[in-house]
């Protein structure tokens, strides 16, 4: 088994909060405890300010294995209201990442 | 799907009003196990949402199965504010209701019951059957001072095009971004909106961010750096209330640079030379001074709007919070009517009710046909606010929401003596000076409040309360300009009836002439007439439907195809035909038929003392992607994602006041002061806080005096009435008042 991944297009991540939110859906994770967080990061730079979101997997990811054993989506990635969270091979998706800024590779498992 | 069999059904429906909370319009699947919802998803082959989802409604089992829902009716039974309630039969809420509504009416006259609501969700149809059934005009956003939330720029389109109109993100096309016929725009404003936390007006937010992905570039007029802004080719940061200014400075521009689309103004608009005179007065020096926005920045983006073609414009509840927001709005308007990006693919769309079908069953001629003409005149020239604004008379029904609070407390010119209260809390959302309506509501003799949990209104008003359903628990009908859609039952929860279910029984029992319906259903089938399709039908579907292309609420160009107008004729639904800038409507009504600019109530312009002593602009009302208004506070996935009442304080203004990240601190103004936590970031300019909206505790005590916390923590006590425009629309001044805040020594929190 070739070993898989989440690709995060962190350019259109909104910080909306659905991966979390859906993950706890799927696995039930009790309130305090999280498959994935998102993060921010504000930067100042020549009074410019920007910001950037990026969900971080945790422990608790298995990458939705029930879920993908079926044919289905992970949760997060089902529901991700900007589409920025991509699942398949670590392989595929290093591809995509070859030709896309601003994109972060997980290999939760 | 592999693993359906795990549940008894799954339910295609739409989702809109309470649950996820919105306005709604994705599709959700619903997995049903032994009459429970067990878990939410989108619905993958709906057009709106594409199987996405929001945070609010994957918790949506959290919502509907929480231990503190009210799930059958109460009756209070100590005195108001004690918490105290006994259950009682939906026969006998009804039979108290009817049996106290009717002694109030034949005493004080029908028009003495106000009935509220809330923002636009599933409501406007069941409470005003209701409200017009029983005699009463008075159907009110009541606490939403100016009635600033969207009614203005409804009021502004439809004077200046006769229609309404929307940035046109694909939403009335099936194939969505995939059918040829749609463009993506090059340019989209935002202008005073963050869409991507909740979806506004029948907007999916994220739908911006498609349109980004596929080479939209943004200008993003907003006080704060939201992430929106962060990625725009222009952030336009403006001082709150001056948005007028922006939008006559823009066209200034524009026009006098010669980059409107003259064939288009020629042919389509009215009044465009007495528009041209008007924005001289707003020369790029006189606009960045009072919008505090660079000059080049703002010229730049003008240009760039007018040239980029199919340019959009997406607007927020800020314009309607601007002083004279009915004519700012309209400044904003006829930016897309001179550069003719009205109705075509990737600009500003007209936008009808799906199939021609209206949820809201009343027009005036519809009214009157269920009501006789002569009751119609008679309850609609009661209507508070009618005499004093022409515009809240002739648009839209509603009353005005600061002279009813006014006239509650006056009992001038008639008396006000009950309140119906349904999807709205107002003492701890969208009131206004939340003291006063405290008060007010609290003279009053009866009150029913139509909810799902107790909150600050019910504990401290209520008489009866009537549990109320999800909209999974519930079968509706939605037209929202796109899709036709269903909102189709899946479960039972408690005793819990939709609005339209408890609006429609009591509206039977109050004027059986006025219902004909024997059920919601057959409501729906004969709203649904025009569509031909009858609800089971569209139900079935998935739950939704695309008007058919040639029909009048289906894209683009119908002012060249003559599906706008009711003689059929190419134009606009106007007097003249055409988009009118100098706008015969706003004559009639004895308004200024240009669009101006006026100075927010207290401003660092127009009050500069009070700016010495309160040197910040107060903002309120900033979305959080967990929260809809005041709701959803009690739901653990949710709460934990935003966990305190904040207040977002710049850093250099922070180390000025000594304050650090996450300390209490107060939020003082002439009115009173609300306790906070400090966020410190850069989003915010130094002269600027936001403190969001709607925040109460429902985790503490609901009893009096404490309410859940309001008085400490709502932030809308320090927002005053009576600062509506002179239209009577628009003009809440909830962006635009000036604070300090100070720093709570130890031992005072
Ligand atoms: S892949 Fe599944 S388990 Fe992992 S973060 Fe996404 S939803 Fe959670
Ligand atoms: S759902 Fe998507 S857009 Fe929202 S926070 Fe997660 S990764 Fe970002």
């Amino acid at each position: 088994m070739p070993r898989m991944g989440l690709l995060i297009d962190y350019e259109y991540c909104t910080g909306c909060h659905t991966c979390e939110v859906a993950c706890k859906q799927e696995h039930n994770h009790p309130a305090g405890e999280w498959g994935i967080k998102v993060n921010e990061n504000i930067v100042v730079r020549s009074q410019k300010v920007t910001i950037d979101y990026i969900p971080f997997p945790t422990e608790c990811c298995d990458l939705c294995g029930h879920r993908t054993s079926q044919g289905l989506l992970p949760a997060c990635v089902k529901h991700c209201q900007a589409n920025c969270m991509m699942y398949g091979t670590i392989a595929e998706l290093s591809k995509v990442m070859e030709n896309k800024p601003k994109t972060v590779l997980f290999a939760p498992r | 799907m592999a693993g359906e069999q795990k549940w008894d059904k799954v339910v295609r429906t739409t989702v809109w009003s309470a649950g996820a909370g919105c306005h709604g319009g994705c599709g959700a699947k619903l997995f049903v196990k032994d009459g429970k919802v067990m878990k939410v998803e989108g619905d993958e082959d709906h057009p709106w949402n594409q199987g996405r989802s929001c945070p609010r409604l994957l918790s949506l089992t959290q919502y509907m199965y929480h231990p503190d829902r009210v799930t059958y009716p109460l009756k209070r039974a100590g005195e108001r504010g004690e918490g105290k309630w006994v259950r009682i039969s939906w026969e006998e809420a009804f039979d108290t209701i009817v049996q106290r509504l009717t002694e109030i009416g034949d005493k004080y006259g029908r028009e003495s019951v106000l009935f509220c609501q809330g923002t636009g969700r599933d409501i406007g149809g069941p409470i005003s059957l209701l409200a017009y059934s029983y005699g009463s005009p008075n159907w009110v956003q009541f606490g939403l001072s100016g009635q600033s939330c969207y009614t203005p720029r409804l009021v502004a389109m439809f004077a200046t095009m006769g229609d309404y109109a929307v940035a046109d993100a694909s939403q009335f096309l099936e194939k969505r971004y995939n059918d040829p016929q749609w463009t993506p725009p090059r340019c989209i404003i935002v202008w005073g909106q963050n869409p991507p936390p909740t979806c506004p007006d029948a907007f999916f937010g994220h739908w911006i961010v498609d349109c980004m992905k596929r080479g939209s570039q943004l200008i993003v007029v907003d006080p704060r750096v939201t992430w929106l802004a962060s990625r725009g080719k222009y952030h336009l940061q403006i001082r709150p209330g001056t948005d007028g200014a922006l939008a006559l400075g823009m066209m200034n521009v524009i026009i006098n640079e010669g980059l409107y689309d003259k064939d288009f103004v020629d042919k389509w608009t009215y009044g465009f030379d007495q528009l041209k005179e008007r924005v001289q007065e707003y020369t790029p020096d006189n606009v960045a001074e009072i919008t505090w926005i660079p000059k080049e920045d703002f010229i730049a983006a003008a240009r760039f709007y007018a040239t980029s073609k199919p340019a959009a414009i997406h607007w927020g509840m800020p314009i309607d919070m601007n002083p004279q927001a009915t004519v700012v709005a309209q400044a904003i308007s006829h930016l897309w009517c001179i550069t003719g990006n009205v109705d075509i693919p990737g600009g500003n769309v007209i936008a009808r009710p799906s199939h021609g079908v209206t949820a809201y069953p009343y027009s005036t001629a519809e009214l009157e046909r269920l009501y006789g003409q002569e009751f119609i005149k008679n309850i609609l020239s009661r209507k508070i606010g009618a005499s004093r604004y022409p515009m809240v008379r002739d648009f839209r029904h509603w009353a005005q929401p600061d002279l009813a609070v006014d006239q509650v407390l006056s009992g001038d010119p008639y008396p006000i003596k009950a309140a119906w209260i349904q999807t709205t809390n107002i003492l701890g959302g969208q009131a206004a000076d939340t003291r006063k309506h405290y008060e007010a509501l609290k003279q009053l003799e009866f009150i029913v409040v139509v909810d799902l949990f107790h909150n600050p209104t019910s504990m401290a008003v209520a008489d009866i309360f009537l549990p109320a359903a999800t909209f999974a628990e519930k079968n509706s009908l939605r037209s929202w300009w796109t899709p036709l859609s269903a909102l189709v039952k899946a479960v039972q929860v408690g005793e819990c009836k939709s609005d339209w279910e408890i609006n429609l029984e009591l509206a039977r029992r109050f004027n059986p002439k006025g219902v004909p319906w024997k059920d919601v259903k057959e409501l729906f089938d004969s709203r649904l007439e025009v569509s031909g399709l009858t609800f089971d039908q569209l139900a079935e579907k998935g739950s939704w439907e695309m008007a058919r292309e040639g029909h009048p609420s289906k894209p683009y160009r119908r002012y060249e195809k003559g599906l706008l107008r009711p003689d059929g004729k190419p134009g606009f639904s106007t007097s003249t035909g055409k988009l009118e800038l100098w706008s015969k409507c706003y004559e009639g009504w004895g308004l200024d038929p240009l669009p101006y600019f006026e100075e927010p109530p207290e401003s660092p312009v127009r009050t500069p003392e009070l700016w010495e002593e309160y040197p910040l602009i107060l903002v309120s009302g900033a979305r959080s992607s967990v929260f809809f208004h005041s709701e959803h506070r009690m739901i653990p996935w949710l709460r934990e994602l935003d966990p305190h009442p904040v207040v977002e304080i710049n850093p250099q203004t922070a180390r000025e006041l000594n304050i650090e990240d996450g300390e209490w601190v107060y939020i003082e103004s002439k009115r009173g002061q609300v306790k906070r936590k400090a966020k410190v970031t850069p989003i915010v300019p130094p002269w600027l806080v936001m403190a969001p909206h709607g925040w109460w505790l429902p985790e503490t005590q609901g009893t009096e005096p404490y309410l859940f916390g309001i008085w400490d923590y709502n932030i809308n006590q320090l927002i005053p009435t009576g600062c509506q425009s002179q239209s009577g629309y628009g003009g809440g001044a909830y962006k635009t008042m000036l604070c300090r805040i100070t720093k709570i020594k130890e031992g005072r929190e």
